[in-house]
Order: structure tokens, then sequence, then C-alpha cells
């Protein structure tokens, strides 16, 4: 595991002609995906070779690859040839207009959650200019970071002003040949978010990519990749707290983190991307690789997600402990409800000596929904005295729905010390009843206690992350028993 | 205020209560006593609208409502309080959390402003002096991981707070040390007034010594088989309750 990115260079194919594309001046694509999409993308971002390379490696990787059928989902296939993989940024003539024109429904949500209206516009894609000042927000926050040191931009920003350190660790965590959504997201991501932390420096914010303005329109296949450099810290959240309807199908983000020695990175996400409706029509295939590797000695990093949304959700935040004395978290909650599907979980590699990690999963399954949790543990042979808690808790609410646990434990080195609790329950019926016995509605009853059994995950998120999560479960459960 | 009339009612295909009736009036205590199984939490899961039992006969009316056709939610709004022979454990769920989301419902069902974090702490710091629990029992999960006798003491810490018209205690008693059955009585008592009924269902004539109720019923077979004052308790201390119901089947 450790193809840095200078390996990576060296293994790239330079057989490869750059001469044969031909310029296409669209804005956007037809669908499919072959050499010349992918060098028309690197190309409409006037990306240097190393990076066209890099794609176009990632591309021949993937054509030889097989989606992976493992998982305990269930859905059509996809055709990869159907998707129209290069769209340029919305113009605002394309946007609604105003929120008369956003589907009502949305809108309804919003208001549950108790979006502000500017927000509201802001993540219904409504083209705004005076109405909410993110401009300005985000500029004052740049020019706090950038006291700090801290570079946070976008990822194409990234490879045009950054390109020594995208270079550097692009790819380093999550080779390209990592999996076939991985290979995929290589050769045709289109943004994404970038950070990095110098040494000793404490972030001196969160970092949102609410906060980036141009995040919204990131599209299907994001890369985000977060730096900490030694003895730094960051907080990093991601994702939007309101359904963000996407008329994309596939959802395929890679993310990168890599801490060096002494640094920690606690990286959060709330995720409701759209996941279809009461039918289990629509809804978005989140498939996305995300990996943290501890490689310096004392680093730690702390993956916490809050998975509401998506029709399917196949995704496990894994992290690679190398440094010595290197700690991995995760804490998760997953709520399927409905038609969705979702397998979960993480991976903690602990290579390192007196490395820890702990796991704390709640899952939540409501109607016919499907929710598995999928861990490894493995603690290789160098790694003296590792240690690993996990806690895997599911609960049912209904009888059609399912629940299933699928822990690994590989341990090469005997002074490994592995614990793992597990448990299932149903919402209870003299639980609601006593709540509602004392006044509370049962919806409200059974957000209490929904939210209760989360709770452990909950505190370890942000405070207005907290708050947001727990409304956002209300929504995303609305109904789901009675 | 509360008015029980030939009240039929089954689990499944299991009759429990048969033709019971009961009447209580503003400000009286009513002791409910009876043998194991005989339905006494049967008629306070009743009146409290817990699902599951099917009322096949007979009418309960609260407050000139028809309390059957109200929802549980819609019973605690209308004052109604049962303080469970087993509370449940509701993990992660704060205490208090769940005790303000209860006052502030029942207040907006009332039309009345909800409290905020600061009015509903100024309360339950007051309430909680009442049963000499600890402060560190508000912030912990519901029940989790309380001790028996404890669970007992938040049931009524509950009914102090919620303050409500009609009171259902089922077997609070029971499970309590010497101390806490005397703190138990204490707070009971400090709740008493000429406004709120309460319905105690005890096992014990040691808590009627604390609590003297103006009327002591025998539940047997799911119908009130003897009614009487406070000294009806005595006698069943002495005689048991077979005595009791020879009789009643007797009449
Ligand atoms: N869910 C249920 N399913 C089947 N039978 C039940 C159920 N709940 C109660 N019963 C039965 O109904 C009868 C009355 O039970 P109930 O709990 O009302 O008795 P009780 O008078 O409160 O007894 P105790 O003094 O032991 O608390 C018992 O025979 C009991 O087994
Ligand atoms: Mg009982």
């Amino acid at each position: 595991m450790s193809t840095h990115a200078e390996d990576v260079e060296s293994l790239v194919d330079k057989e490869y002609e750059h001469g044969f594309v031909t310029d296409i001046d669209s804005d956007t694509i037809e669908p499919g995906l072959n050499e010349e999409v992918i060098s028309f993308i690197s190309k409409k971002k006037n990306e240097p070779a190393w990076m066209l390379d890099y794609r176009l490696k990632a591309y021949r990787q993937w054509l030889k690859m097989e989606e992976p059928l493992w998982a305990h989902v269930d859905y059509e296939p996809i055709d990869y040839q159907s998707i129209s993989y290069y769209s340029a940024p919305k113009s605002k003539d394309d946007m609604p207009k105003s929120l008369d024109e956003v589907d009502p429904k949305l809108l309804e949500t919003y208001e549950k959650l108790g979006i502000p209206l500017h927000e509201q516009k802001m993540l219904a894609g409504v083209a705004v200019d005076a109405v909410f000042d993110s401009v300005s927000v985000a500029t004052t926050f740049k020019s706090k970071l950038a006291d700090a040191g801290v570079i946070f931009c976008s990822f194409s920003e990234a490879v045009q002003e950054h390109p020594e350190l995208v270079q550097k660790y692009l790819g380093s965590v999550v080779p390209i040949a990592d999996n076939y959504f991985s290979a995929l997201n290589a050769a045709v991501f289109t943004d994404g978010s970038f950070c990095y932390i110098p040494k000793g420096v404490r972030c001196p914010m969160e970092l949102s990519t609410y906060f980036r303005i141009n995040a919204s329109n990131t599209g299907q296949f994001e890369r985000t990749l977060i730096v900490a450099d030694e003895g730094s810290h960051v907080s990093y959240l991601e994702g939007c707290t309101a359904p963000m309807r996407d008329e994309n199908q596939l959802h395929a983000a890679v993310v990168e983190l890599i801490a060096l020695d002494d640094a920690e990175i606690k990286y959060s996400t709330v995720q409701n991307w759209y996941p279809g409706d009461e039918n289990g029509k629509g809804g978005i295939y989140n498939f996305v690789t995300k990996r943290g590797d501890c490689r310096g000695r004392n680093s730690k990093i702390s993956w916490t997600q809050v998975e509401t949304g998506s029709a399917i959700t196949w995704k496990y935040p894994s992290s690679l402990l190398r440094g010595d004395n290197s700690v991995g978290e995760f804490y998760s909650v997953a709520v399927t409800n409905n038609y969705q599907q979702a397998d979960t979980g993480t991976k903690m590699i602990h290579i390192g000596k007196n490395t820890s990690s702990t796991i704390i999963s709640k899952g939540i399954s409501a109607r016919f929904a499907q929710n598995a949790y999928r861990g490894l543990v493995k603690i290789s042979k160098g790694a003296d005295n590792a240690r690993n808690y996990t806690q895997c808790d599911s609960l049912l609410m209904g009888d059609k729905c399912g629940a299933h646990t699928f822990p690994y434990i590989e341990a090469k080195n005997s002074s490994a010390q592995v614990e793992h609790e597990a448990t299932t329950s149903k919402i209870g019926d003299d639980q609601l009843f006593y709540c509602r016995q004392r006044g509370v509605s049962e919806e409200d009853a059974v957000n209490m206690i929904v939210n209760g059994f989360c709770k452990d995950v909950f505190k370890e998120l942000p405070m207005e992350f907290a708050v947001e999560a727990q409304k956002l479960l209300g929504v995303t459960l609305e109904g789901a028993v009675g | 205020m509360l008015s029980i009339n030939d009240l039929h009612s089954q689990i499944d295909d299991k009759k429990i209560l048969n033709g019971l009736s009961l009447e209580v009036n503003k400000g009286e205590v009513h002791a409910i006593m009876g043998p194991n199984g005989s339905g006494k939490s049967t008629l306070a899961n009743v009146l409290a609208g817990r699902d599951g039992y099917d009322v096949t006969g007979g009418s309960v009316t609260y407050e000139g409502q028809d309390l059957l056709e109200m929802s549980p939610e819609e019973r605690a709004w209308a004052g109604i309080f049962l303080a469970f022979q087993y509370p449940v454990e509701i993990p992660g769920v704060n205490n208090i959390y769940l005790l303000k989301a209860g006052v502030n419902a029942i207040r907006k069902s009332r039309g009345e402003t909800e409290l905020d974090a600061v009015e509903f702490l100024a309360l339950v710091r007051e309430k909680i002096k009442l049963v000499k629990m600890k402060e560190d029992f508000m912030s912990r999960g519901v029940n989790e991981g309380f001790s028996g006798g404890e669970k007992k003491r938040n049931e009524i810490f509950q009914m102090a707070v919620l303050e409500p018209k009609l009171a259902i205690l089922d077997e609070t008693d029971s499970g309590l040390d010497i101390d806490a059955l005397k703190i138990v009585a204490d707070g009971v008592n400090h709740l008493r007034n000429e406004e709120r009924s309460i319905v105690l269902v005890t096992h014990y004539q040691r808590l009627l010594n604390y609590i003297v109720p103006d009327f002591v019923h025998v539940l047997a077979n799911g119908r009130i088989i003897k009614s009487g004052g406070s000294e009806l308790a005595l006698q069943l201390e002495e005689q048991g309750y077979e005595q009791v119901m020879r009789e009643a089947e007797a009449a």
C-alpha cells in the first residue's frame, strides 16, 4: 500500500500519443465513455499532461475491471455508455429563476429542516446573485484561512495552483486500481475539494464544502484530497444536510485523507442524496471510496457519517493505520426507509505498532429497506499491541425490513486485542407507549427513540451538524411507524 | 371525573376485564387491590390507551369525553398519567428531554406557551427534590440502568412535573426499600389535592398507612368484587383475598 504519487507516475503508460484527440467544442458532451471523452474533460479543464496521463491510465485500468457484485445490494446494471461525463457548470439561464419553479416536495423538506430561505435557494440551485452574500462570506473565510497558511480550494484550482502537492498525494491512498468505481472516478472526475494544512497549524475553523461556492456543481464524480502535515489539525464537513436532488443516477466519489506525524483529521459527512420515491423508483446510487492514511506516528483519522439518502449506498470509509500509535475511528449512522439499500462499514488496517481503532455503527431500517454493516479489522504481522473495539447495533422498524452484519477479522499478530459487540433490536411498542403516555406524539416518540439509539455517533458530529442530522433522521423516517 | 361502566376487555381471545365498574370523583384517592393476574395493570393500560387490548363492552367517560376514542397522547394532554408497574428503559434518550417534550406537548394542546430550557430546568430542579433524587438522574437516559426503586421514584418525579388531573399509580410501592417507600408516599401526598384524583394499585396495606385512601376496591377475575373505606385494606391484610372472593361469590 505504498503507491506514492512518484511511483504512480513512473507506472504511467507512456505509450499514449496526445496528438490524436479531436476537438469537441460544445459544452456538454454526448453520453458515452472513451479516451476522447477523457481528453476532452482534461482539455476543458486546461489540465497539465500528467493529469491527463493519470486519467487515461485509470480509464484503461477500469476497462479491465469488473463491477463488484458482493455488496448486499441489488440494482439494475448501470449502462456506463448512457451517462454524459461532462457538462459545463450550469449557466444562470438554465437554473430555476425562483423558488416557485422548484419541486414543492423538496421545499417542504427544506421547511421541515428549518433551512432559511436564502439557503433554500442556494440548495435548490436557484440562480442567486445578491440574495445571499455567499461570495463575501466565502472571501472572509478564505482570507482567514490564508493567514493560517491553509490551502482550501476546488480540486481543479489545486491542479493549477498547487500541482506539486496534488501530484505528490493524488492516488497515494486510493490507487487507481483499487476498485471499479475508484478507477472510473480517477478517469472522469470533474471536480472536488483540495485541502492542505501546513505543519503545526490548527485549522482556525471547520472546513465545509458548503462555504465553497462552486461545490454544488461538482457533479457526480467528485474527488477530495486532504493532507494534514505534521502536527496539524483539521475538521472537515462534507455534504449538505438538505436533500440535493440530482438528475444523475450514479454518484461515484473518491476521498483521500493523509495524516502525517502527530496530525489529526476529523471528517464528517451528512449524506442525503435523493433516495427515490416510496415505491423505490429513482434515486442516487452512491458508490463512494473513502480512505484515510495515518501515515505518520501518533496520527489520527476520525470518520463520522450520517447516511440518510440515496437509493443505494455502497461506502466503506477506511483507515490505514501505518504510523506507530496511530488511531482510527469510525462512527456511522445509516438509515434506510422504503426501498433504500445501504451496504456500509469500514476497514481498519493496523500496520504500525500500538495502533488502535474504534468502530461504532448504528443501522436503522424501516419498511422494506435493507441495511448491512460490512467491516474489516485487519491486524498485520508487525502491528504489535493493536487494539480494536467494534460495536454494531441495528434497529428495525416493522418486520419487512432487514439488518445484516458482516464483520471480518484478520489478525496476524497474537498480541492483538479485538472486541466485537453486536445487537439487533426492534423499536419497542412499550417504549413508544411510554413516550406517548407522557404526551409525546407517536412521530416525535419515534424520532426521540431513534435519536437516542444514534446518540453515540451524533455526539461526534460538530454541534450544528448534529442538530441537522437529528432533524434529517426525522424527515427520512417520517411515517415509518404506524 | 372518571366513570367506568361495565367494562369488558380482552387480549387476543383471553378475557381479562369482565364487567368492571368504577366511579372516581375529583380529588378522591382510590386504592385497588387484588390477586396477581386479576387485571389491575390491564385496567391501568386500558385507561391509558395501550395497544393490544380489545374493549368488547362497556364504556369509559373522562371529564365528559369518551376516553376510549382518544389516542394515548390525547389522554396525556387531557391530564391522565400512568406510573408504570415496569417502567421501560429508553437508551440514549435523556430523561428530562422526554419530560420536556411531554410537558410542552401538553401545554401546547392547551394553548399555553411552551417552556423554554431555562424555565423548564427551574421546574424540574424544584420537583426532583420531592422524590429526593440526585440531579444527575435528570440527564441520564430514561430509566437507563436505574435500579428498580429508582425507576419507581422517577415515575413520581415525572408525575410531579406533569401535574396530571388523574394519576394511576400501578404498584409504585413495589420494590421500594423502607426509606424510599416513605419518600414516594410523601411525594404522592404532596401532590394530593382537591383537584387531583389518584388511583393507587397496590398489594400492600403498608402504603395505605402513608397514603390514606378514600376508597379501597378489591379487583378479582376482572371486576370489582368489593368496595369500602380504608378499613377494607386492613381486613384484607388479615383475611387474605380468599374470604372476600368467597363472600362475593355467595352474594
Ligand atoms: N399481553 C398479554 N398477553 C396475554 N395475556 C396477558 C397479557 N397481558 C396480561 N395478560 C394476562 O392478563 C391477566 C391480567 O394481567 P394483569 O397484568 O392485568 O394482572 P395484575 O392484576 O396487574 O397482576 P399483578 O398483581 O401480578 O401485577 C393475567 O392473567 C395476564 O397473564
Ligand atoms: Mg400488575
